[in-house]
């Protein structure tokens, strides 16, 4: 029936049905035209995975960055000396406020990394605990250069006299 | 490895030493001498005068004065050709001049003759005369009418007489009189020949008259006789051979012959020629062909000597201020000045001896009214282009001034009551007005930018050397510092000064300059002869916020009289203007005078002022004052060190006065504690307290290892040095082991010794300084036979546990809480004592507004300088070694004498004369200091112990700057087109 149809054509062409007539070649060996298919989505997951792997890597070494900054902070410092001056100050100020604008964005850090399924909170808190090592570090240091009000000559260096109750005036009388 | 070379270590030391002296030196450079200092020289009280001849052609006079300064001074201007202060010790007492070349001084009670240099002052020769006696001596140069070579000084003490050449000084005679008890009174020298007379009086009664020959010493010709009566000891020659005596009584005249060998005298009583004299007289001398003076109480009369038989009155003058000597104008005639006051006017008039009854000048000549009346007169005589003569002279005032009056008028003055400063204190000068324009102050815009392209040109090292000047000149004649305003850092006051004679002046801290002066009518002299004496001056009234509108004033007591228990008196006046605002003349004395730190509503402080008898007075009488002295009454006392009976005690003030129940601010007082010092070994030698208005910034010291220490700061803190009696005496007068010195630290409320240190083998003069929690004494020490400076400084220790800083940033500590003596005090000490160079005249500390600024002590050497001693050389902490912390701290390494470092003088190259005191006033501007030194001379300059660490020094180039800024803004503009421009191009490429 389909091909008397067929006879009373002289030509066709159908262009939309390419698999229909490439279904007419055999396939090749060893390929079964339902395995692809039927993993296409085993890949999307795989890729997904590998991404959100690559993501969780990619935070843990974010939330490590600090470490190294930690280690280089602590060489200057220790460059610095232990007096005040301009550089061991300025050196004290970056590692204060390094990590202090690095908690400050700590958010905006791991935005690239957010995915439901990556678990951004521990390396999160790495870095958040790292920075506040940082800053620690950074403390530290400013007590080791005196400017931190720890002792007790810091809170009565400005206290003036106390006030007395009695007065007595005098001296030699005048001749 | 090996250990460095010492020689290294030592040069390293070395230059570490170096380094750390070279950042406490604070010298000015040349070209800054005069911009904040000033120096003013001045002389004192003028008791003497001589004129320099008419023909060596110098207009010059030489003056002696009580401050014991001899000086020449130029007769047109005033000003000091030369000048020499002798030392307090060695009183000049008279003055002459020789050969017209040389000035004779006689000074020490006649012992060392001096001859100076007239033109140029410098000493040429001196010699000293043995005095047996304290009596009275007399120097007396002889005039030679021949052209001598030389000149013979005589100079008589007791009953010796030395003939002394003026032109090497050697004794060319000698002559001691045999008569005993004889005191020589009077030297006279006969014209014709080389006779000179001698008159000495032995005992009370007996006259003695010598004539010796000029050239030996040898006696020609000697009498004595026996006078009835007595004698009171005041003679003067009648003419060359009449003597006129006073008798004991003072009222009967010897007329006194004396030719040949024998002596014969006639007494008259004074009434019997002198209608209503009431008093006692006294001669003056003063005249001579046969014409003498006689001063009452109030009136001058001239007598004519008439023979033996008696006087005559042949002119009198009633209530005279002051008569001049004689001035010898012709081979005959002398001419005398006499000086009256009428009215706000002083009349001078000049009369000849020849003829009396006609006045050569009469002369009115008005005078300020703030000079007092006149005390002394100084005649001289110049010859005027048509022969005729001409006559001025130099009249010393009550206020110490000196005049020069000629031809009627004032030709120059010396404020030389400045010479004799009694008291000096601050005060501010009146806020600027509202509506005065920068352009005002700098005149205009062109001349401010023509100023500091000048010193722009200056600081690039473009300016010439005119320029140079001109910039020089610009900055010494700042029209800034001399304004009449008060100035943002307060540099700008006024010193108050009270001078010996009592008058009371302001000057201007910008220039030195007299702004107002006012001679306060209790403290002139009055009509009976009482002497009033200036006391003190305090701050009376400081107006804040109520009393805004009125101006500051200033109180000033004085005494009625030369003794302690003459009543006192009491002035105020206002200090832009000086005007009297209210005086008032006390029924008690006064012995001390306590400033509280009470004031009433109106602002004005109380005073507390002590009577001889322990009473205590409070003013100012208004109940308002005294409701607020009620309520702390309780809590103030006073205590008195009497130096006499070797004690100090301390009172305490009850509710009224047991004598006078009525008067209600008088409080009698309750003696509550003394220390009396054992006679035998201790005289109280000082007692220093700090300074009432001192700040203290912090209770705490912070040593480098972050120790804290609490500073015992105490306004009831007295120190009182008290020396052995043997070693009272002058340096040297005492051996080391019976000389010792004990220092005293009391507290003046309950009386408590709160340390106490013994010097062995040291001695006096002491001079010391309290200030904030430290003492700083100066004495002499025997065994080193050096000076020392010893400090102690004092910590509370009973506060020293509060070192817990929790309690401390939450404020759980007793640190603020009001302090009473009556708690048990639990102090440590400590000291140190290091050997210094100089003897001191003076020392004190500086102030700063908020006593935030490193102290420095202001030493008044006996070079009459000011050395500025950083207190950290005086840090009882010092040690040899001391640790790197402490070497941070500023520690500076212990050494066994004090540094002098030339560059630390703040008088840099000057002199204060006969240096009395220092006075250390605070600017508004913490870093910076205002010291004033006065002794004969004034010296006032700025000071930054601490370097002005809080403001641009003048030198800044503030056109320099903003050249810098304008040139940054058009260099940016330049740019910025440029890279526009650039950017264009790009563009379009």
């Amino acid at each position: 029936m389909e091909k008397g149809k067929g006879l009373a054509r002289r030509w066709a062409v159908e262009l939309h049905d390419a698999s229909s007539s490439s279904s007419s070649f055999p396939d090749p060996p060893g390929f079964t035209r339902s395995a692809p298919e039927a993993d296409d989505a085993a890949t999307a997951r795989q890729r997904k995975d590998s991404e959100v792997a690559w993501k969780g890597q990619k935070a843990w070494e974010v939330a490590q960055a600090p470490f190294k900054n930690l280690m280089m902070m602590g060489f200057m410092m220790w460059m610095a000396g232990s007096t005040v001056h301009l550089f061991s100050i300025g050196i004290v100020f970056s590692a204060l406020f390094q990590p202090f604008n690095a908690l400050r964005s700590v958010g905006k850090v791991f935005e690239p990394f957010k995915d439901p399924r990556v678990d951004t909170l521990a390396p999160k808190l790495l870095f958040i605990a790292l920075n506040l090592a940082a800053m620690g570090l950074g403390v530290w240091k400013l007590n080791t250069l005196g400017l931190l009000p720890t002792n007790a000559s810091d809170w009565v260096s400005s206290l003036s006299p106390a006030r007395e109750v009695e007065y007595s005036g005098g001296g030699i009388p005048l001749i | 490895m090996a250990p460095p070379p010492r020689r290294l270590l030592l040069a390293l030391f070395g230059f570490l030493t170096a380094a750390v002296l070279a950042t406490l030196v604070a010298a000015v450079y040349e070209d800054q001498v005069g911009l904040a200092d000033w120096h003013q020289k001045y002389i004192g009280k003028v008791k003497q005068a001589v004129y320099h001849s008419q023909k060596s052609g110098r207009r010059r006079v030489v003056v002696l004065t009580e401050e014991n300064v001899i000086a020449s001074l130029d007769l047109r201007s005033g000003d000091i050709f030369w000048r020499h202060v002798i030392e307090k010790n060695d009183p000049i007492d008279q003055l002459s001049l020789s050969l017209g070349k040389y000035v004779v001084t006689l000074s020490s009670g006649g012992s060392i003759l001096r001859a100076w240099n007239l033109p140029d002052g410098q000493m040429i020769w001196e010699t000293n005369i043995q005095t047996s006696t304290a009596s009275k001596s007399l120097l007396h140069v002889l005039s030679s009418n021949k052209v001598a070579k030389d000149n013979l000084v005589l100079v008589s003490t007791g009953r010796s007489i030395y003939a002394v050449s003026s032109i090497d000084g050697v004794i060319s005679w000698r002559k001691d009189f045999t008569l005993d008890d004889l005191e020589i009174k009077q030297v006279i020298q006969s014209p014709e020949n080389d006779i000179v007379s001698v008159v000495g009086v032995a005992g009370s009664s007996k006259l003695a008259l010598y004539q010796l020959n000029a050239k030996s010493g040898e006696i020609v010709k000697d009498a004595q006789e026996s006078l009835p009566g007595g004698l009171c000891g005041e003679t003067v020659l009648g003419s060359h051979d009449v003597l006129i005596a006073l008798d004991q009584t003072r009222s009967a005249i010897f007329v006194i012959e004396f030719k040949g060998l024998s002596l014969s005298y006639n007494k008259v009583r004074v009434s019997n020629f002198v209608q209503d004299l009431s008093g006692t007289v006294k001669l003056l001398p003063l005249m001579s062909n046969g014409i003498i003076a006689l001063q009452s109480s109030c009136t001058v009369y001239l007598l004519k000597l008439k023979g033996m038989d008696g006087l005559e009155v042949i002119h009198s003058f009633d209530r005279p201020a002051a008569v001049s000597d004689a001035l010898a104008i012709t081979e005959k005639d002398e001419a005398f000045a006499v000086v009256q006051h009428v009215g706000s006017q002083i009349e001078f008039i000049v009369k000849v001896t020849s003829d009396l009854s006609n006045e050569v000048i009469r002369e009115k000549v008005d005078i300020d009214q703030h000079r007092g009346s006149v005390q002394k007169v100084f005649l001289n005589n110049y010859v005027r282009t048509d022969k005729s003569h001409g006559f001025r002279a130099l009249i010393v005032m009550e206020d110490h001034s000196i005049l020069l009056v000629q031809q009627g008028a004032v030709v120059w003055s010396r404020e030389d009551g400045l010479a004799s400063i009694v008291d000096v204190m601050a005060s501010e000068l009146p806020v600027e007005k509202e509506g005065v324009s920068v352009a005002n102050v700098e005149h205009n815009l062109f001349e401010w930018l023509k100023g500091h392209m000048l010193k722009l040109k200056g600081t690039l090292m473009l300016a010439s050397a005119d320029e140079l000047a001109a910039i020089q000149s610009l900055r010494l004649r700042s029209s800034e510092k001399n304004k009449m305003t008060r100035d943002h850092n307060g540099f700008r006051k006024l010193l108050i000064i009270l001078t010996k004679a009592g008058k009371v002046m302001a000057l201007h801290t910008g220039d030195g300059r007299i702004i107002w002066s006012n001679f306060l009518p209790f403290l002139r002299a009055s009509k009976s002869g009482e002497i009033s004496s200036a006391l003190r001056i305090y701050q009376w009234q400081v107006p804040h916020h109520r009393v805004m509108r009125e101006n500051p004033s200033i109180l000033v007591v004085g005494r009625s009289g030369g003794d302690s228990v003459s009543p006192g008196v009491l002035s105020i006046l206002d200090s832009y203007s000086g005007e009297e605002l209210n005086s008032q003349r006390f029924d008690h004395s006064v012995a001390q005078i306590i400033p509280l730190i009470l004031k009433d509503s109106s602002e004005q402080r109380l005073h507390l002022i002590v009577d001889s008898n322990s009473l205590a007075h409070l003013y100012p009488r208004s109940p308002d004052a005294l409701k607020s002295f009620i309520h702390e009454r309780s809590n103030l006392y006073f205590y008195s060190v009497d130096i006499q009976e070797n004690a100090i005690r301390g009172y305490s003030l009850q509710k009224s006065c047991d004598l006078n129940l009525e008067d209600e601010y008088c409080f009698s007082t309750k003696e509550l504690w003394s220390i009396v010092f054992p006679s035998d070994a201790e005289r109280i030698a000082i007692s220093e307290t700090r300074k009432l208005n001192e700040v203290v910034h912090t209770q705490a010291k912070i040593s480098a290892d972050q120790d804290v220490m609490y500073k015992y700061v105490s306004k009831n803190l007295v120190f009182v040095a008290t020396v052995s009696p043997k070693a009272a005496g002058e340096i040297g007068s005492a051996a080391p082991e019976e000389a010792s010195l004990v220092a005293y630290l009391i507290d003046a409320v309950t009386g408590r010794i709160l340390h106490r240190v013994t010097h062995h083998g040291a001695q006096g003069p002491v001079h010391a300084v309290v200030s904030e929690n430290w003492v700083v004494y100066h004495y002499f020490n025997l065994r080193a036979h050096r000076f020392e400076i010893a400090v102690i400084e004092i910590y509370d220790q009973s506060r020293a546990d509060n070192k817990d800083v929790m309690k401390l940033i939450l404020g759980k500590h007793n640190l603020s809480a009001p302090i009473t003596s009556y708690s048990r005090p639990d102090v440590t000490v400590k000291s140190q004592s290091y050997f210094f160079t100089h003897s001191v005249k003076a020392m004190a500390v500086t102030q700063t507004a908020k006593g935030i600024t490193s102290k420095q002590l202001l030493i008044g050497t006996i070079g009459d300088q000011v050395l500025a001693l950083d207190k950290r050389f005086l840090d009882p902490r010092r040690s040899l070694n001391p640790t790197q912390q402490e070497k941070e701290e500023g520690i500076i390494p212990l050494t066994d004498s004090l540094p002098i470092i030339p560059q630390s003088y703040v008088t840099h190259s000057l002199q204060v004369e006969a240096l009395r005191g220092i006075v250390a006033i605070p600017a508004k501007l913490e870093s910076t200091t205002l010291v004033f030194t006065y002794g004969v001379d004034l010296f006032y300059t700025r000071l930054a112990p601490s370097r002005t660490y809080d403001s641009l020094t003048d030198e800044f180039s503030y056109a320099l700057l903003l050249i810098t800024i304008a040139a940054l803004v058009a260099a940016l503009v330049v740019t910025w087109v440029w890279s526009e421009k650039k950017e264009l191009r790009d563009k379009w490429r």
